[in-house]
């Protein structure tokens, strides 16, 4: 790992993602044990400071974490001083003085993650923060792909959706680039941002993204982007850009159906492609417990050397 | 079935007149134009003293259907339309319901194929309230081709970006009817000595030219394909030798050659009649018509 | 960290007899294969262990399941400063519980590898019990563990290192002592 911190994949050297990548696998193995349990960062206290309402993301850190033998404490923001007022800095000083060692952070806005590693010694691990970025989730989608196909180089990775308001799609971009995949986006043109060739992905028509893709990547559509006039609504997003049998049926007979979710079942996706033979999205809940443990352990220690014997 | 129109004065897709000819039609299409020798079995179509000319297109008609059934209908609008030799018009959207979805847009397309035909325009937004867009979608399967909030404009330039965004997407065309409704609000004619005089409020040029020059660079913007229906000031378009320091002028020299505008003059029914009785929105205004006259 | 090789400890022949007797010993103390199971601990000892089978299988006719064990989870030293160790898969696909487990290593020196194996064998199950087989053992306990089977024990200074080679990982068998130069 570079630094005490994880806030993006876009400044990440390959070796420090496949570093990542490389730890998760033994990762998971232990969640499938009876007891889920390792005593490797036993006494180490995470906290997931959560300004953003999320369930999956986390619970996944916590499991995680415990998986770990931490011990861990979750600030939801509602509930707490940030509603009297209190500024990021302020409870970042506050928490640090408890003498956390790790922080899970989700914020609203862009750059947040980053201005909570500088001001507190502890480890920060960036959760989302607004439409920047969300590194764990593009680990765990590049964890999972290469599982599944046992490279990421030279794979046509499709993103579709509404890039503009995504920070999965940029994490992705950066990951899967850097691996050496190609990766195509394709979405309406009002929720397309600008200058986005400029990461080396491609911005084409949808069937141009999906023709002979290795993955497909839907992104969830929020639904207040009709009220916000940049779509007409949600039926017409659903005829033009849902994935369904039949566009599904441009990629390789053999691509992978990924999901950050959570899926809006008949709308980006239709039932039938979300709980078919090639949707991933369970595994990749599964993945993404076993990549926040190695993401933590990694942490932890500064990162990965080769083993030395213990004796 | 053939078809001879023996003898007209010929005009062709561009507008030229050619000398005198014959047009032969056969099962429905153009056979041959000139001079021509049909023989016998036959139908001919004196044509002496008339132009022959294709069927015109009206880029911009109102035919007030369905909603406003009392002005017009489709059927009373295309039988006008045919007789004075327009065979195909474009159908604006301020219709009640507005033409906003495929449904409505269908049935416009639909309704008047024995007189003309009829190529809906749809809305940019929905109802044409300028505050979400209208699903372009659908209106381009159900046989749109363009897209105008005419009667109004799109207010809010945030959402006038996005639909032109929208509208490049699918490919559409964006009529766009320049009007600052802030700028001409409560205005019954132009601005100027006349309004005075009368003590009517007056609508100043700056209400077209100030959306004119908006939507000019939003499209350079966004590379949408743009209209500007019914231009009525010599601001929105730059003289005709381009001397004046016009806004337009000045946007077009930004932009260069490539900029996807045309711009519609006004139509020369400036008639002979006193200005003030032909009552038009946008109302029309003297140094336009004197720039419209000079020759090019 | 420059090294010279101090002396050879056993060479090819010596390792492959020491496993022989080994193999013997592990079916006569526990009366046979019945509930017996290896398991090797990352990284020399899971090739051993692989070894162990086979002799077991020449042996008594049955086959001894094998798993793998990476205690890089379970070390102390975890996050003491510096980089941390990388981790590695581990394999132990049958039930440990009610079973009679032998975990296999290289080199016995403190103890602290056999301790972290422990607990990960305990984290896995309740094993009957838990015996230890390892090539070589070179003293220096810091923990009061003990081996049951062992190749070859060979008084050494904490300043040595000793390196085990093994065909499956080095291309050759042979145990050596090296110490910095």
């Amino acid at each position: 790992m570079q630094g005490k911190d994880l806030l993006g994949l876009e400044d990440m050297s390959r070796a420090a993602i496949e570093e990542i990548l490389d730890t998760a696998g033994p990762m998971r193995e232990i969640m499938h044990r009876g007891i889920k349990k390792v005593p490797a960062l036993r006494g180490r206290t995470v906290v997931t400071l959560f300004y953003e309402a999320s369930t999956r993301t986390r619970v996944s850190f916590e499991l995680a974490a415990k998986y770990l033998s931490c011990d861990t404490v979750g600030v939801a923001a509602a509930a707490s001083s940030v509603t009297k007022g209190e500024s990021l800095k302020d409870t970042a000083r506050t928490l640090a003085a408890m003498q956390p060692d790790i922080i899970v952070l989700r914020h609203p806005r862009p750059g947040a993650a980053a201005l909570l590693a500088r001001e507190v010694p502890a480890g920060v691990v960036n959760a989302g923060d607004g439409a920047h970025e969300h590194p764990t989730q593009a680990l765990l989608d590049l964890f999972t792909v290469r599982e599944a196909k046992g490279r990421i180089e030279g794979l046509k990775v499709a993103i579709i959706g509404d890039i503009a308001h995504s920070r999965v799609a940029r994490s992705d971009i950066w990951g899967f680039s850097r691996l050496g995949a190609r990766v195509f986006l394709a979405g309406p043109a009002t929720l397309m941002p600008e200058a986005v060739e400029e990461t080396g992905a491609r911005v084409v028509p949808l069937g141009e993204a999906l023709y002979d893709a290795d993955v497909v990547i839907m992104l969830r559509l929020q639904l207040e982007r009709q009220q916000q006039g940049l779509l007409p609504d949600l039926r017409e997003y659903a005829a033009m850009f849902g994935l369904n049998r039949e566009r599904l049926a441009m990629a390789r007979p053999d691509a992978l159906v990924m999901h950050p979710g959570p899926m809006n079942r008949g709308l980006e996706i239709t039932p039938e492609v979300a709980d078919g033979p090639r949707s991933l999205v369970e595994r990749q809940v599964e993945n993404g417990v076993a990549v926040r443990m190695a993401v933590l352990y990694l942490m932890a220690g500064g990162g990965a050397k080769t083993h030395d014997a213990l004796d | 079935m053939t078809l001879l129109i023996e003898g007209g004065r010929i005009v062709d897709t561009v507008g030229q007149v050619l000398r005198r000819g014959d047009v032969l039609v056969k099962d429905g299409r153009i056979a041959a134009v000139g001079k021509v020798d049909a023989g016998d079995d036959v139908r001919v179509l004196p044509a002496e003293g008339l132009l022959v000319a294709p069927g015109l297109i009206d880029l911009h008609t109102h035919l007030r259907e369905p909603g406003f059934e009392a002005k017009e209908t489709i059927l009373t609008g295309t039988r006008a339309a045919i007789k004075g030799g327009f065979t195909c018009v474009l159908a604006m959207p301020n219709t009640r319901p507005a033409i906003d979805s495929g449904a409505v847009a269908a049935y416009v397309a639909r309704a008047a194929s024995d007189w003309a035909r009829v190529i809906p325009v749809g809305a940019v937004t929905r109802g044409r309230e300028g505050r979400e867009l209208s699903p372009m979608g659908e209106l381009k399967e159900a046989g749109v081709l363009a897209v105008s909030d005419d009667g109004r404009s799109v207010a809010a330039a945030g959402l006038m970006r996005n639909a032109m965004r929208y509208a490049r997407m699918l490919d559409l065309l964006v009529i766009s009817h320049c009007e600052d409704e802030t700028l001409s609000a409560g205005g019954a004619m132009n601005e100027g000595y006349t309004a005075t005089r009368l003590g009517l409020p007056g609508i100043p040029a700056a209400a077209e030219e100030v959306m004119v020059a908006r939507d000019i660079i939003l499209a350079g913007e966004t590379g949408c394909r743009l209209h500007i229906a019914h231009v009525s000031t010599a601001g929105s378009v730059g003289p005709v030798d381009n001397t004046l320091n016009t806004p337009l002028v000045k946007l077009k020299n930004r932009f260069g050659p490539g900029l996807p505008t045309r711009v519609a003059k006004l139509p020369a029914l400036v008639a002979p009649a006193p200005l003030n009785s032909v009552k038009v929105c946008p109302a029309v205004k003297v140094p336009f018509v004197t720039m419209l006259k000079t020759p090019s | 960290m420059p090294t010279r090789e101090k002396a050879r400890v056993m060479d090819g022949e010596a390792v492959r007899r020491a496993l022989e007797r080994i193999a013997h010993e592990i079916v006569e103390k526990n009366a046979g294969i019945e509930g017996l199971v290896l398991v090797g601990i990352r990284r020399r000892g899971v090739p051993l262990a692989m070894r162990l089978a086979g002799r077991i299988r020449a042996i008594e006719g049955g086959s001894v399941p094998v798993g793998v064990l990476d205690i890089t989870l379970y070390r102390d030293d975890v996050g003491l400063g510096g980089h941390q160790p990388q981790v590695y898969q581990t394999d132990i696909p049958f039930p440990v519980t009610g079973q009679k487990v032998v975990l296999v290593d290289d080199v016995i020196f403190t103890g602290r590898t056999v301790r972290a194996a422990m607990d990960a064998i305990m984290d896995l199950g309740r094993p009957a019990s838990v015996q230890l087989a390892v090539l070589l053992d070179r003293g220096h306990r810091e923990l009061p563990v003990r081996p049951d089977y062992v190749g070859k024990s060979v008084p050494t200074s904490r300043r040595e290192m000793v390196k085990v080679r093994l065909t499956e990982t080095d291309g050759e068998d042979g145990v050596v002592i090296l110490e910095k130069s």
